[in-house]
């Protein structure tokens, strides 16, 4: 009896251990983002890059650590900043430390306001917020803290850079700024219009509208008044089933000019373009897939494409933030300890292998990067979209952007 | 005055459109008495269907295809779900459509994944039919309004003129004496929820080239759907004809045109009030017209609730 008591007490106590010790093999990341409703491709298709970037760039490398794996978990929070909460709620009660999100800054601002929140109140169950996508430039600025950290160029940033190469097309005389009424929107047509009044006075906004996110039907009203105008240029923050909505009923209803866009790529978006939009699109992002950065990269991303064939690398910065993630743990040396792990992920200087130096600049958490502005076409192409034939050709790059660019971030530090 | 025709013409596509998907649902729950919430779930199948069939065989055999299939599923679904379940009342037959409507958004999500779907408009129709002062009317813009006027002028004549169709407005209302007559009421049931599936399946084929054919498509139109039948009247084919034009020109002005709140109050009479940016109103004195475009159908749908509760073409006396 004492015996069985012993053996009982014994095999308790290594189940114990055994758990634990299971526990902290793992470093979990928790992926919060749209995967049901109208923007269910993107943030879908979001996730497969990350849960590839830590199987291919950690994993499969022996992991961090001496041996720990990376882990994506998938949280779905249908674009909802309430939602995201009770998943952000249910992430940390599994013990995860890493979170990321992209789509929508509405979203991620109650995101980083509840996790400044959350890691001011349990010391012992801090997280991180990486974010890959929300380029609202609040985020890291009045909104900014110490726990957020942005992958991707805000939309200042890209606006900076997409205003430099529209002036210096002499046709432009004319433009009309179209987005999705909501705070990233509302930035981006802020930023565009700033930066054309600072950099050329002479070109005119013709228009300036935002119309309800996710909810427009049919965009030729609006491609009526993009036509009307005059307008020899559009420029748009639009992404998913808005951007092609938006994109197409322009090019149909007869407009000639460019469409200057934030994310007219992947997720059936170039596909569905086709031809209607060849050397008509352009687009600003980060990270060259054509031509490609690397021969690295060039590898993953015939890796990824056995995994996913239809699949798309469209967010090359997911693999930033999973590179630069690792190498902070790596230097912090310990997984759990997140105030290390944040203070080596700033000011870090990393080496991408999309081409270029990433630099995350320690008075905001900005990520500043090279910027590249690309053309939806199918000549010479590296690597295609959607199996389209299409994709995306750098015409322009601006090397490390908006450098030296003013925050207004007070960062505390714990 | 150029841009008027033009949002006229842009509004009709839109109006026929939403007429094609409530003609089906305004008759089928005339018929029934409920809601079929899983509508525009067969208008998104429709456009899938229809973009499968035109990989192989092209876009017209689609056009063919696609609503049949779509018909006949739908039949199905009245004859072996809707049907078993109608003897235990309207609620769960509302609960049944409604799970429905979940149950093909997730299949089509499971078969086609949730990315855009590549559907084009044809080649043959991938031209400009004729453009007003700059603004070009794609020559399908133009085959949608044939196809949707035509299949109103088609079931127009079946419905008032044939025998068919006086069985099946007799059988809308008063069923038990059309089955003492000798004829089968369930089937002419299967019949009418088969068709109307059928209808909506053909607003997705020809709609899935122009708005996106992607798995949020049904969720983007299905609330409007409703609005519309109940504007037009239960039951009423003309009213969802005239509610639905009524419905397409409404938002498609409204987008076009940048209405302003302030405009709009200080011609009544209102003074704009002083530091508007201090002023706890201000959102509501910046409101423009393009902004409150897709609620204005449903500000209408309360208006003609109070005032004119059967509907504009409604015959049933509450």
């Amino acid at each position: 009896m004492k015996n069985i008591t012993k053996f009982g007490a014994v095999s308790a106590l290594s189940l114990i251990i055994g758990a634990s010790s299971a526990f902290a093999a793992d470093i979990k990341i928790a992926f919060i983002d749209p995967l049901s409703g109208p923007f269910a491709s993107t943030g879908t298709n979001g996730l497969h890059q990350f849960e590839f970037a830590a199987e291919y760039m950690v994993n499969d490398k022996g992991g961090l650590l001496d041996g720990k794996t990376m882990e994506v978990v998938g949280f779905d929070n249908k674009i909802s900043p309430k939602e995201s909460l009770i998943q952000l709620q249910v992430a940390i009660d599994q013990g995860i430390r890493f979170i990321v999100q992209g789509n929508s800054s509405g979203v991620a601002n109650a995101l980083t306001e509840a996790i400044e929140k959350h890691n001011k109140r349990n010391p012992d169950s801090r997280v991180l917020f990486l974010n890959y996508a929300a380029v609202d430039p609040a985020l890291t600025n009045e909104k900014c803290n110490f726990w957020h950290f942005r992958f991707d160029a805000n939309a200042d940033i890209k606006m900076d850079a997409l205003t430099d190469v529209m002036v210096e097309n002499k046709d432009i005389k004319k433009v009309y700024i179209i987005g999705q009424d909501y705070s990233f929107g509302k930035a981006v047509s802020d930023a565009a219009n700033r930066m054309l009044k600072d950099k050329a006075p002479e070109i005119e906004v013709v228009g300036d509208e935002l119309h309800p996110i996710g909810k427009v039907k049919d965009f030729t009203p609006y491609a009526r008044k993009v036509v009307s105008s005059g307008a020899d240029a559009v420029i748009t923050g639009n992404w998913g089933a808005d951007m092609l909505g938006l994109g197409k009923s322009i090019i149909e209803n007869g407009f000639e000019g460019p469409i200057y866009t934030y994310y007219a790529a992947g997720s059936g978006i170039t596909a569905a373009f086709g031809e209607s939009g060849k050397d008509r699109i352009r687009l600003i992002s980060q990270g060259s897939i054509n031509p490609i950065g690397s021969e690295e990269a060039r590898e993953l991303y015939n890796a990824f494409l056995k995994k996913y064939p239809d699949g798309n690398i469209d967010q090359s910065r997911i693999f930033n933030t999973i590179g630069m993630l690792s190498q902070a743990i790596e230097e912090a040396g310990t997984a759990d300890d997140v105030v290390a792990v944040a203070t080596a992920l700033e000011s870090m200087e990393y080496e991408s292998m999309w081409g270029g130096k990433l630099f995350m600049r320690p008075q905001d958490h900005q990520l500043i990067q090279d910027m590249h502005v690309g053309v939806h076409t199918n000549d010479g192409l590296d690597f295609d979209y959607d199996q389209s034939g299409y994709g995306i050709k750098n015409e322009s790059t601006v090397e490390m952007a908006s450098m030296d660019s003013p925050t207004t971030c007070e960062m505390k530090r714990p | 005055m150029d841009l008027i025709l033009v949002n006229l013409i842009d509004g009709l596509v839109t109006g026929l459109l939403l007429f094609m998907l409530s003609a089906g649902l305004t008759l089928i729950f005339s018929m029934m008495g409920v809601l079929n919430f899983a509508h525009a779930s067969f208008y998104m199948l429709g456009a899938y269907f229809a973009y499968q069939i035109s990989l192989a065989l092209g876009f017209w055999l689609g056009l063919l295809i696609a609503p049949l299939i779509v018909g006949v599923i739908g039949a199905g679904v009245e004859r072996y779900g809707l049907r078993r379940v109608h003897q235990y009342g309207h609620v769960p037959e509302l609960i049944f459509t409604f799970g429905l409507a979940l149950l093909i958004e997730e299949l089509v999500q499971f078969i086609w994944g949730k990315n855009q779907m590549p559907y084009n408009v044809p080649d043959v129709l991938n031209f400009t039919a004729f453009s007003i002062s700059g603004n070009s009317i794609p020559a399908f813009k133009v085959f949608m309004i044939f196809v949707s006027v035509g299949i109103f002028l088609g079931l127009l004549f079946v419905l008032t003129k044939t025998r068919v169709g006086m069985i099946i407005q007799a059988a809308l209302s008063y069923p038990r004496t059309v089955e003492a007559l000798g004829h089968n009421v369930p089937l002419i049931f299967m019949g009418v929820f088969g068709v109307g599936t059928a209808l909506a399946g053909v607003a997705g084929v020809i709609a899935g080239p122009v708005l996106g054919t992607f798995p949020g498509m049904a969720f983007v139109l299905g609330s409007i759907v409703f609005v519309t039948i109940v504007i037009g009247g239960l039951g009423s084919l003309w009213g969802a004809l005239v509610a639905s034009l009524l419905i397409g020109w409404i938002t498609t002005f409204a987008k076009s045109y940048n209405i302003e709140m302030e405009g709009i109050l200080n011609a009544i009479g209102i003074a704009t009030p002083e530091n508007l940016s201090d002023n706890p109103l201000r959102d509501f004195w910046a409101l423009t017209s393009p902004q409150i475009a897709d609620i204005l159908p449903y500000i209408l749908m309360v208006l003609i609730l109070i005032f004119r509760p059967q509907g504009l073409f409604g015959k049933r006396e509450s």
